[in-house]
C-alpha cells in the first residue's frame, strides 16, 4: 500500500492540476465570448471606447516610438557587425526591414503596450472590483462586462496595429539612420534595398499580429482585474498577473502566428 | 396592486460558503412605504442578505419577492425590470473614481438603464444631478469634482443622491453612517428619512448603529448567526425583552452572545 501511496499521490496532484487548467481555460474563454458579444449588441459605451483609444493608442505612441526607433538602429549595427565579415552588408536594408515589419514593431509594441496599458487595464478594474464599484455597476442595471471589458477588447484590437504601423516606420527610419550616418550607406542604395525587401503581405501579417497582440493584452488584463480579490495585494496580484501572462502569451502567440503565414 | 401583499417578502432564505451557513431559512416581510432596519454583528450576515435582494449573490434556497414576484425565477428581462426599481447606497459610497460627481449622480440617467427607459442628454443629467446634489444638502459646485476630493460624509450624499436618482420605489441603505461622526451620522440619517418619505419607498437598511437604526427604522429584526432571531418596532430596539437584542443594543460584554477571538 505504501508503495503506492507516493505515485497516487502524483497522480492526484496531477489530476488537480488538469482540472484547474482546464477549469481556469474555460472560464477565461466564458470572459471573452461576453467580452466579445458585448462589442456586438447596444447599448455602447462609445465614451468609454474613445478614453480607451487614445489611452492605448495616442498615450502610448512616445513609447513605442522610442523602442522601435531605437530597435532599428541596433539591428542595424548588429547586422553589419556580424556581415561585414562575408562581405554582404548590402543585406542589411531588408534585414533591418523584415525583421521590423515582420517580427520586432509587432511585438516590442505589444510588450511595451502590455507593460503600459495592461498593468492600468488591470488595477483599475481591479480597485474597482474591491471596493464595490463593479457591484455597483450592477446595482445600476449596467453589464460590467459590457461597460468595463468590451470597450477595451475593441480599443486594444483596433489601437495596436495603428501603433504598429507607426512602430514599422520609426523601426526602418532607426536603420536607415545607423546605415547612412554611421555605416555610411548610400541613401538611395537603403532605401532601393529597403523597398525591394518588403512586401506587402509583411506588412499586413505584422498588422493582423499586432490586432491579435491587442486583444489578448486587453483580454487578460481585464480579465486578471476582474478576478481581484482582497485589497491591495490583490489587485497588485492581479497586475502583475495581467503583465506576465499577456506578455507570455503575445510571444506564443506571435510564434502560432508566424508558423501560419510565413513557414513554407 | 393588492396592498396585503408586502412590497418585499422573503421566505426560507439560506445562503452557505462551503460549511459556513450565512444565512438559515430567514423569512421576512417588508410593508409598502415603512423602513425595514436590520442589526446585528459583523459576520452575522447581513451584507449576504442584502446582496441576495440586489441580485449579486444568489442564495441556495428560499425566495424573495418583490410586488408578490419572486426575482429568482423571474425570465432574465423581468427580473432587471424589478431590479431596476432599487437604489442601493454602499458603505463605502462605491462611487466611480473615473467620472465626475454629476455622471456618478445620472450614471442610470444617462444609460437609460432605469424604469422609464429615458435616455437623457448630458447637459439635462447635469441638471438633474444639481437638484438632486441640492436634495442631499450639496451645493452644485460638488458636480464636476471628482469622488476623491470629497470628504467621507459628502461621498456619502453622493452615494445617496446616485441611490435616488432614478426614483427607485425600493432604497437599499448598506451601513449608512459608518464612518462617520455622530452628527454627520445623524444628518445622512436625516437625508435618509426625508428621501424615503419623498419619494414614498420602501426601505431596508442594514448596521449595527443603534441610534441610526432608530432615526431610520419603523420595523427592526436582528441576525445572529445566519438567523433572525427578532423581530419589533425600531423604537422597541432597546428595551425588546429579548437577551440576544438586549445585549447588542446596550452593548454589555455578558449576555446570550459570546464574542469569538479567533
Amino acid at each position: 500500500m505504501d508503495k503506492l501511496s507516493r505515485p497516487l499521490a502524483f497522480v492526484a496532484a496531477l489530476g488537480r492540476m488538469v482540472l484547474w487548467g482546464v477549469q481556469e481555460t474555460g472560464t477565461l474563454a466564458l470572459f471573452a465570448l461576453q467580452g466579445i458579444a458585448g462589442i456586438l449588441y447596444p447599448p455602447f459605451y462609445w465614451r468609454m471606447f474613445f478614453q480607451c483609444m487614445v489611452n492605448i493608442g495616442f498615450l502610448s505612441l512616445p513609447v513605442v516610438a522610442l523602442t522601435a526607433l531605437f530597435s532599428g538602429g541596433v539591428i542595424a549595427l548588429q547586422s553589419y557587425t556580424g556581415m561585414a565579415q562575408y562581405h554582404v552588408s548590402s543585406a542589411i536594408a531588408s534585414i533591418v526591414v523584415l525583421a521590423v515589419v515582420r517580427e520586432l514593431g509587432p511585438v516590442l509594441a505589444g510588450l511595451m503596450v502590455a507593460g503600459r496599458v495592461g498593468a492600468a487595464m488591470a488595477a483599475e478594474i481591479g480597485t474597482m472590483q474591491v471596493t464595490n464599484q463593479v457591484d455597483a455597476l450592477r446595482t445600476l442595471s449596467t453589464n460590467p462586462i459590457k461597460y468595463l471589458v468590451s470597450p477595451r477588447l475593441l480599443a486594444a484590437t483596433l489601437a495596436l496595429p495603428f501603433l504598429v504601423l507607426i512602430a514599422d516606420i520609426l523601426g526602418v527610419l532607426g536603420g536607415f539612420t545607423v546605415s547612412v550616418i554611421k555605416l555610411g550607406f548610400s541613401t538611395q542604395g537603403y532605401i532601393a534595398a529597403t523597398y525591394n525587401a518588403v512586401t506587402s503581405n509583411d506588412i499586413i501579417v505584422g498588422l493582423v499580429k499586432a490586432g491579435v497582440f491587442g486583444f489578448i493584452i486587453a483580454l487578460m488584463s481585464c480579465y486578471n482585474g476582474y478576478r481581484s480579490r482582497g485589497g491591495a495585494q490583490g489587485v497588485g496580484a492581479a497586475t502583475t498577473a495581467a503583465v506576465v501572462s499577456s506578455s507570455i502569451l503575445l510571444l506564443v502567440f506571435d510564434y502560432l502566428l508566424t508558423d501560419i503565414f510565413f513557414a513554407k | 396592486m393588492n396592498n396585503s401583499v408586502p412590497k418585499i417578502r422573503i421566505r426560507g432564505l439560506s445562503k452557505s460558503f462551503g460549511s459556513n451557513h450565512v444565512l438559515r431559512n430567514i423569512n421576512m416581510d417588508v410593508a409598502l412605504g415603512t423602513s425595514f432596519v436590520v442589526i446585528g454583528g459583523s459576520g452575522s450576515g447581513k451584507s449576504v442578505l442584502l446582496r441576495c435582494i440586489l441580485g449579486l449573490m444568489t442564495p441556495d434556497s428560499g425566495s424573495i419577492e418583490i410586488d408578490g414576484h419572486n426575482i429568482l425565477t423571474l425570465p432574465h428581462r423581468q427580473r432587471i425590470a424589478k431590479l431596476q426599481q432599487i437604489g442601493m447606497l454602499f458603505q463605502n459610497a462605491a462611487l466611480f473614481d473615473s467620472l465626475p460627481v454629476w455622471e456618478n449622480i445620472s450614471f442610470a440617467l444617462l444609460s437609460g438603464q432605469h424604469p422609464d427607459k429615458n435616455k437623457v442628454s448630458r447637459n439635462e443629467g447635469k441638471q438633474i444631478a444639481c437638484k438632486i446634489l441640492e436634495q442631499v444638502g450639496l451645493n452644485s459646485s460638488v458636480a464636476d469634482l471628482y469622488p476623491d476630493e470629497l470628504s467621507g460624509g459628502m461621498q456619502k450624499r453622493v452615494g445617496l443622491a446616485r441611490a435616488i436618482a432614478a426614483k427607485p420605489n425600493i432604497l437599499l441603505f448598506d451601513e449608512p453612517t459608518t464612518g462617520l461622526d455622530p452628527i454627520m451620522g445623524a444628518v445622512i440619517d436625516g437625508l435618509i428619512v426625508d428621501c424615503v418619505k419623498k419619494l414614498g419607498s420602501t426601505a431596508i437598511a442594514i448596521t449595527h448603529d443603534m441610534a441610526s437604526a432608530q432615526r431610520i427604522g419603523d420595523q427592526a429584526a436582528m441576525l445572529y448567526k445566519g438567523e433572525l432571531i427578532w423581530q419589533g418596532p425600531a423604537n422597541s430596539l432597546m428595551d425588546s425583552g429579548n437577551p440576544y437584542v438586549d445585549q447588542f443594543t446596550h452593548g454589555s460584554r455578558h449576555g446570550p452572545i459570546k464574542v469569538e477571538l479567533k
